[in-house]
């Protein structure tokens, strides 16, 4: 076939199959904090891409402590537990100085949170150095496992992988499943009448904040080991984090696994038959066209308005 | 083959008996003092020199997306610049700098080159860095008949009277790069991948020129990835199945960061393929990571791990001022030559005056340019060598081949 080999050919598309499930969970991972803040709150959140910065420069701060106590081998799960706690924090306490005073100006919190997104990035560059700095990374994540001698699986890819479902499914558990997350759908399916049956909807908006914020440290800390860390990395992110979440409809949360899958998919394959350029533009393009029909996108979200 | 980059290289003698003159020339002057060349002489032209100082302009990024790639020439700029108070200036005057930000907004670099050339009246300009600043920038300089110094290797296509160009044109670097490769590891095939600008398309260019035409190779595959895309997967599958002898890149900025490491991930290391780079030098390797990049390829002029006294000196001081940690790249090295070149310009013009420096400057020869010897061209731009660097895990690179002194040719013929 185009003069390769049947074995050839079935390499390919064995490892292009991966590239492109290792895409999904990319762009999953990036655009589930904000499906959450954008999604649930309808916060435009800028500095999502900043959040997902947090998280990855605290990995490589904790590479560096692993390197001198000499726990390499371990310290990545640490790292991505300290990258949630530091963004969720960050992000509680930008909710309390700066979101909730703009709730009902959702155009300014567009300004605020693209300011925000450009003093995050001028801290980072004080704070770290404008340079780009890697991550010590643990053996076990690097190079590749070989099911035969053809074919190689990134090992890297598989672990995003891994971490994207975690995070899926503890993000569902946590909305559909509990107290916390029925606080939260309560709050913004009606914020009044979840105020008037005794939830703090004020609290409810800081720890939503926090927990989109905190996903987003997950996510940076996660791309050490397949992207940069500077102080612009996030603006790598954010682009593809809202044509996710915008796509797949803003308040759906299956609508954002749907829309990241498709994206993915897509966008792997016409990458593979034209050229990388091409590829996007033509991913970029039907996505535009969908969404000139489906304004809502692909899971509008049935509320009465 | 008819190697363009060697034509202009049989004047071995001229050029020694220039380094002599050019020695002898530098070390009359200073002992110079201002005295002996009064503010009304070496000034006409409303520059801001006064009888003790002259002022100077730095303009590059030092916030935004390109303060990672420019705050090293920054700091060349300063080294250097320092360095030649210390020897008493020029002409006797002290160097001032004002320094502005590009901000990594093109227009920004027009509107404060205006700045310092029409309200600072600054003698020189280093900066620029991008070819985007650059352009942006250029009208202004040629408006006002400022004078800019331009350290990063470039994609060649431009000349002009108000610039020089301290970092090697594309051929430069392309041309002898793809010779070594081709001869050194008998390459048939390649596989051209760069960033979505101009500076990789333009340089792929005439890679794709030069192996079809002289290099009697194939090129199997020519791809572009958006600026700031990281997602190399299909591509990197593309090359898989096309199995190049080389790859040939030249992706930029975060993107290259993970360009090399998913190569890696995906079983692509030195051991199974071989890469030639234009786009790594010392300051992209921190990033990237040593253990991405160990056994691959860079065609740079300067690698920090250059041996000679020079470069040793010119490391040592750089370490001194920036801390040990500091790495040099080969656009550092460049910047550092700056304000060199433009203190020869002066002395052999003996003026500070933009157009009589401009015509002194061709056929000067720096030999303490850590890169070794460099040579002014009528073009504006220098003579210099091709290095191929091959990295280790340590981020430093050995230098595995140099060439001969080449000469710029900023406008090909038969690579357009």
């Amino acid at each position: 076939m185009f003069g390769y080999t049947m074995e050839e050919v079935g390499n390919i598309v064995v490892m292009q199959g991966f590239s492109g499930l290792s895409l999904f969970s990319v762009l999953l991972l990036m655009a589930l904090g904000l499906a959450i803040i954008f999604g649930q709150m309808g916060v435009i959140n800028m500095a999502h891409g900043e959040f997902m910065t947090v998280g990855a420069y605290t990995t490589v701060f904790m590479s560096k402590l692993a390197v001198k106590y000499e726990i390499v081998d371990s310290y990545f799960i640490f790292a991505i537990i300290a990258a949630f706690i530091l963004a969720f924090f960050i992000g509680y306490f930008i909710e309390y100085l700066l979101i909730r005073h703009l709730y009902k100006r959702p155009l300014d919190t567009l300004l605020a949170t693209w300011g925000l997104s450009l003093v995050m990035q001028q801290i980072f560059r004080s704070t770290f150095g404008a340079k780009e700095v890697s991550a010590e990374l643990p053996e076990w994540l690097l190079g590749s496992f070989k099911p035969t001698p053809d074919i190689d699986i990134p090992i890297n890819g598989v672990f995003v992988m891994v971490l994207a479902l975690i995070v899926t499914v503890g993000v569902y558990l946590f909305m559909f499943r509990s107290r916390g997350g029925l606080r939260i759908r309560a709050t913004m399916q009606n914020r009044i009448m979840a105020g008037a049956v005794g939830i703090n909807t004020q609290k409810v908006d800081r720890l939503t904040f926090a927990l989109g914020c905190g996903i987003a440290g997950v996510a940076g800390a996660a791309f050490t080991t397949i992207s940069s860390t500077g102080p612009t990395t996030g603006s790598l992110y954010i682009v593809d984090s809202f044509m996710v979440v915008v796509f797949g409809g803003a308040a759906s949360l299956m609508g954002t696994i749907a829309s990241a899958f498709g994206i993915a998919q897509a966008q792997s394959i016409l990458q593979f038959f034209m050229t990388s350029s091409m590829g996007k533009v033509s991913t970029l393009m039907t996505i535009v066209i969908i969404l000139m029909m489906r304004p809502e996108g692909l899971f509008a979200s049935k509320v009465r308005k | 083959m008819g190697n363009i980059y060697k034509s202009q290289f049989a004047k071995k003698s001229a050029v020694v008996a220039g380094i002599s003159l050019a020695l002898g020339l530098s070390l009359g002057i200073n002992n110079a003092t201002a005295a002996d060349f009064p503010t009304a002489v070496v000034n006409t032209t409303g520059l801001a020199v006064t009888d003790t100082s002259v002022t100077v302009g730095i303009l590059h990024s030092a916030t935004g997306t390109m303060a990672i790639s420019e705050t090293g020439s920054i700091q060349a700029e300063k080294l250097a610049i320092a360095q030649i108070n210390e020897m008493g200036g020029i002409l006797g005057r002290k160097i001032e700098v004002i320094q502005e930000d590009g901000a990594s907004d093109w227009p920004t670099f027009a509107e404060k080159s205006k700045k310092l050339l029409e309200n600072d009246k600054v003698a020189a300009v280093f900066g620029c860095w991008t070819s985007a600043s650059r352009k942006a920038a250029l009208p202004v300089f040629e408006k006002d008949n400022g004078l800019l110094f331009y350290p990063t290797f470039y994609e060649g296509l431009e000349q002009s009277k108000n610039v020089f160009y301290t970092g090697q044109e594309a051929t430069q670097q392309i041309l002898a790069g793809l010779d070594w490769i081709a001869k050194e590891k008998k390459a048939k095939t390649y596989y051209l991948i760069g960033s979505d600008y101009i500076w990789p398309r333009t340089s792929m260019k005439i890679a794709r020129k030069h192996i079809e035409q002289h290099l009697g190779g194939k090129v199997v595959g020519e791809e572009y990835v958006a600026l700031g895309d990281t997602q190399f997967g299909s591509v990197i599958n593309k090359i898989k199945l096309k199995k190049p002898d080389v790859i040939y890149a030249a992706v930029v900025g975060g993107s290259n960061v993970a360009w090399f490491k998913q190569l890696n991930a995906a079983g692509l290391n030195a051991k199974k393929q071989t890469m030639l780079t234009i786009s790594v030098t010392e300051d992209e390797v921190l990033g990237i990571g040593g253990e991405n990049l160990e056994g691959f390829y860079t065609a740079m002029k300067y690698f920090q791990s250059l041996k000679n006294p020079n470069n040793e000196k010119f490391v040592a001081e750089f370490k001194k001022a920036y801390g040990e940690a500091a790495v040099i790249g080969d656009v550092t090295q460049a910047a550092y030559l700056g304000p060199w070149l433009w203190k020869a310009a002066v002395e052999r013009a003996g003026s500070f005056d933009v157009d009589k420096a401009v015509v002194a400057l061709p056929g000067y020869e720096l030999t303490t340019a850590p890169e070794g010897y460099v040579k002014v061209d009528p073009n504006h731009h220098l003579f210099s060598k091709l290095r191929i660097g091959q990295w280790r895990k340590d981020g430093q690179a050995d230098v595995v081949y140099e060439s001969e002194l080449i000469a710029p040719d900023p406008f090909p013929k038969g690579y357009q």
